[in-house]
């Protein structure tokens, strides 16, 4: 098997696939979580500053769960063939909520009536809530594993998804979503908007420090499994000491008004989750807890040498490309928001 | 019902209300460049409100496209987890691709050229419009490059037997330029432009009748008519392309398009006609010994039939098969002659007084509507029963660890919210459509506009 910097292409196509996946979660993360306190802002005005502060960009930022998806087809089928069939109830849940919440940015301002925003700012909120919980409650099964027959296709009760554990992972997830979410929108607003988002973001960062210590006692007493890792590699310690200190520095940047450090760091946070996540459950995708034999890992759940290599040369070519572009648009959209005609 | 018909039918139902939009989106964004390269070129200012009105309505459809879109990519996964495991080596890397190089591209340009009109210099707007339409462009080159790949697969090897087989990829440009996927591919392209010619001349044909915005409808008239007679004209050479093609490369879906199946007769070509799956006969308006003179240039070729294959290894499907091929054939000839006869007219100048032409033209916005729904399903239920041609049984493609139950949920839950998503949208289509390319002009204009739109904004 050949080697990059002493990482076969399997690993290298992992690495990829997480950095994917945070992408996706940093940047439709502020999309949601903005979306999730939407119900929040009581004014017409308020809501729709707050929808045209993700007008121009959620579209883009969903792509990445596209990239993500295919990214995960095309390297790992095995896995991709073995988790969405065994997810397929909440998966379904999720798309829907993924086309409610398209379709009710879209539909809510091309009617004056006021039923028919609040009903659309109801549909919007809900959905992405239902999209972040969703993901968290996906995210913790998989870090928990599900049972594998030997064919590495699912062999359980899907009911079983919804357990202690994913739920805690779940809220965790909508939490620091909404933390997120609500700094994007304090950088975007202005004026009294802007005071009742600065009280907001304190609040959500409360309720996800809360969830997140609960989550995290709760994996130390009752999920060993799961910290194996760290215990083996007591270096690795330095990645959860980095998330609390970025945590921590989430509320310190908002004191000093300098909510584009926040962002970062909160953008950081997610980054920093998704690494424990991955470290913890690698080399396996998707750990069967039936026989751990019958686990998906990025080896025995690949796509051919062959494919990674063609994989990794689109993904060279590809990712400046897109990192150019998006910037282009962010800087293009820069600053608090302005309503103009072709506004939502 | 069991888990393999209704994961078809959930399939085939949310794949087919996908294809209202993409085709859409494409052939608006063709004419989105061409308007907004006018504007550019003359500075004439009805082009920049022709530009603005169609950038409204492609943002709607672009929007219903996106979401109902993500359902297809995550649809292998749940509903075909074999097929997932089976293909991904080969079709994930052209998914990657799409997402990467196509999605990202369109989604990105398209936040500038909705809501970047006083944000970014006019260049830089066309700019980000040929992008958006090149993204939706290379979106349906890598789809559709995966599709053909599934009816003539290239470029790969079988490793593994039984249900662990899966095919690897042995030649990356084989598998892209595998036997079909270039006039597929241009099929498709066509197809999309005229869905947006004909949705652009339908709108402006019906404000010509109305007598509404004119000085706007016209000019956009024009173009369009131009645009979908030259694809109309184009599509009659790429769709008996990519019916050769059929002819060679999958000669059991071929003879079930014609409804042939006895190989030692000559190649008859219908009009119209109907097929009895029973008795294997095949009745109607023909012309014998046309599909033998189509292939092989003589009216005397015996072509190859369905009772030359084994029963298993064949469409059952046939009449289903015939008549939407059928419908598609005969829907690209009418938009021929449609589109040749507006031409005629519009160079005598009696185009815009023939109001019943115009009324053909407002209702013609359904006909490559129906034509690209038609000619996918003719193009997929004639692969059946493979869903890679001649390696793998749909059949055995499911998903084992979803029940009917968890399917008929889905699908019942996707025909609900595809319903309610499709009243909505036909309701907000036509509002913009009433409310017409409005001139903005000024800025004391633009803020009285967007209160009269809005009236919430007044306090």
């Amino acid at each position: 098997m050949e080697t990059f910097l002493g990482l076969d292409y399997n690993v290298w196509w992992f690495l990829v696939f997480g950095g994917v996946i945070s992408g996706y979660a940093i940047l439709d993360g502020f999309d949601l979580g903005a979306g999730a306190l939407h119900l929040l802002l009581r004014k017409e005005q308020s809501r729709r500053i707050a929808l045209n502060a993700i007008g121009p960009v959620w579209d883009g930022n969903e792509v990445w769960l596209v990239i993500g998806g295919g990214a995960l087809f095309a390297g790992f089928p095995v896995a991709y063939a073995a988790i969405f069939s065994a997810f397929y109830m909440p998966f379904m849940v999720f798309l829907i909520g993924i086309i409610f919440r398209a379709v009710a940015i879209e539909f809510r301002s091309k009617e004056p009536m006021l039923w028919w925003r609040k009903t659309w700012d109801i549909v919007y909120c809900g959905a992405c809530i239902i999209i972040a919980l969703s993901l968290g409650l996906m995210l913790g099964n998989v870090a928990l594993g599900i049972p594998l027959d030997e064919n590495k296709e699912f062999a359980g009760n899907w009911l079983s998804f919804f357990n202690p554990f994913a739920f805690m992972v779940s809220i965790t997830t909508l939490a620091l979503f909404m933390v997120h979410g609500s700094i994007y929108l304090t950088m975007k607003t202005e004026k009294r908007l802007y005071a009742r988002l600065r009280i907001l973001s304190r609040n959500f960062i409360i309720f996800f420090v809360l969830s997140f210590v609960i989550t995290t006692l709760y994996t130390l007493l009752y999920v060993p499994h799961l910290s194996d890792f760290f215990r083996t590699n007591p270096a690795a310690f330095i990645i959860p000491c980095l998330m609390v200190l970025s945590i921590a520095n989430i509320p310190r940047q908002i004191k000093k008004g300098k909510y584009r450090y926040a962002f970062i760091s909160s953008a950081i946070t997610i980054a920093l989750l998704l690494i424990m996540v991955a470290l913890e459950v690698y080399p396996y995708l998707l750990y069967s807890t039936v026989n751990p034999a019958n686990s998906i890992t990025v080896h025995n759940g690949a796509s051919s040498y062959k494919t990674m290599k063609i994989l990794l040369t689109i993904a060279v070519i590809g990712t400046p490309l897109v990192a150019i572009y998006t910037s282009f648009v962010f800087w293009t959209f820069k600053g608090k928001v302005k309503l103009d005609e072709m506004s939502y | 019902m069991d888990v393999e018909i209704l994961s078809r039918i959930q399939f085939a139902f949310t794949i087919a209300f996908h294809y209202i939009y993409p085709p859409l989106s494409i052939g608006l964004g063709l004419l989105l460049v061409i308007f907004e390269g006018m504007y550019l070129k003359t500075g004439d200012k009805r082009y920049e409100q022709i530009t603005r009105f169609w950038i409204k309505i492609f943002a709607l459809i672009f929007g219903i496209g996106v979401a109902t879109g993500i359902i297809m990519e995550f649809e292998f996964g749940t509903n075909w987890a074999t097929y997932s495991k089976y293909v991904g080596d080969i079709f994930g890397s052209a998914l990657a691709a799409e997402g990467i190089f196509a999605f990202a591209l369109e989604s990105g340009f398209l936040g500038i050229l909705i809501f970047g009109w006083n944000r970014v210099g006019p260049k830089v707007h066309f700019f980000s419009a040929i992008m958006v339409f090149l993204g939706s462009m290379f979106s349906a080159v890598w789809i559709v490059v995966a599709n053909s790949w599934q009816q003539t697969p290239a470029g790969f090897r079988i490793v593994g037997e039984g249900m662990n087989a899966r095919a690897e990829i042995t030649d990356f440009w084989a598998m892209v330029f595998n036997p079909s996927s270039v006039e597929r591919l241009t099929h498709v392209w066509i197809g999309a432009f005229l869905a947006g010619a004909f949705l652009v001349l339908s709108v402006n044909a019906w404000y010509i009748l109305k007598n509404k915005h004119l000085d706007i409808a016209k000019p956009s008239f024009k173009i369009a008519l131009f645009t979908a007679t030259i694809c109309s004209l184009l599509q009659l050479a790429a769709g008996h392309k990519s019916a050769d093609g059929v002819a060679k490369n999958q000669p059991a879906k071929l003879a079930a398009l014609e409804g042939h199946y006895d190989s030692l007769a000559t190649g008859d070509m219908y009009l119209l006609g109907y097929v009895n799956n029973k008795t294997q006969q095949t009745t109607g308006i023909r012309i014998p010994g046309g599909l033998s003179f189509l292939l092989h240039g003589d009216f005397k070729t015996p072509i190859k039939g369905l009772n030359a294959f084994p029963k298993e290894n064949r469409p059952t499907q046939v009449n289903a098969i015939f008549q939407f091929y059928h419908i598609m054939v005969g829907i690209g000839m009418t938009m021929i002659a449609l589109t040749l006869f507006g031409t005629w007219l519009h160079f005598r100048n009696k185009l815009f007084d023939k109001r019943w032409v115009l009324w053909i033209f407002v209702w013609a916005v359904l006909l490559p509507q129906i034509a690209n729904q038609a000619g996918w399903f003719a193009a997929e239920m004639g692969r059946q029963p493979w869903v890679v041609y001649g390696l793998l049984r749909t059949s055995d493609a499911l998903s084992k660890a979803v029940t009917a139950n968890q399917v008929l949920f889905s699908l019942i839950m996707f025909m609900v919210v595809y319903l309610l998503l499709f009243i909505l949208f036909l309701y907000l289509l036509n509002k913009k459509i009433v409310h017409g390319p409005v001139d903005y002009g000024t800025k004391e204009d633009i803020e009285e506009g967007s209160k009269r739109d809005n009236p919430l904004l007044v306090h």
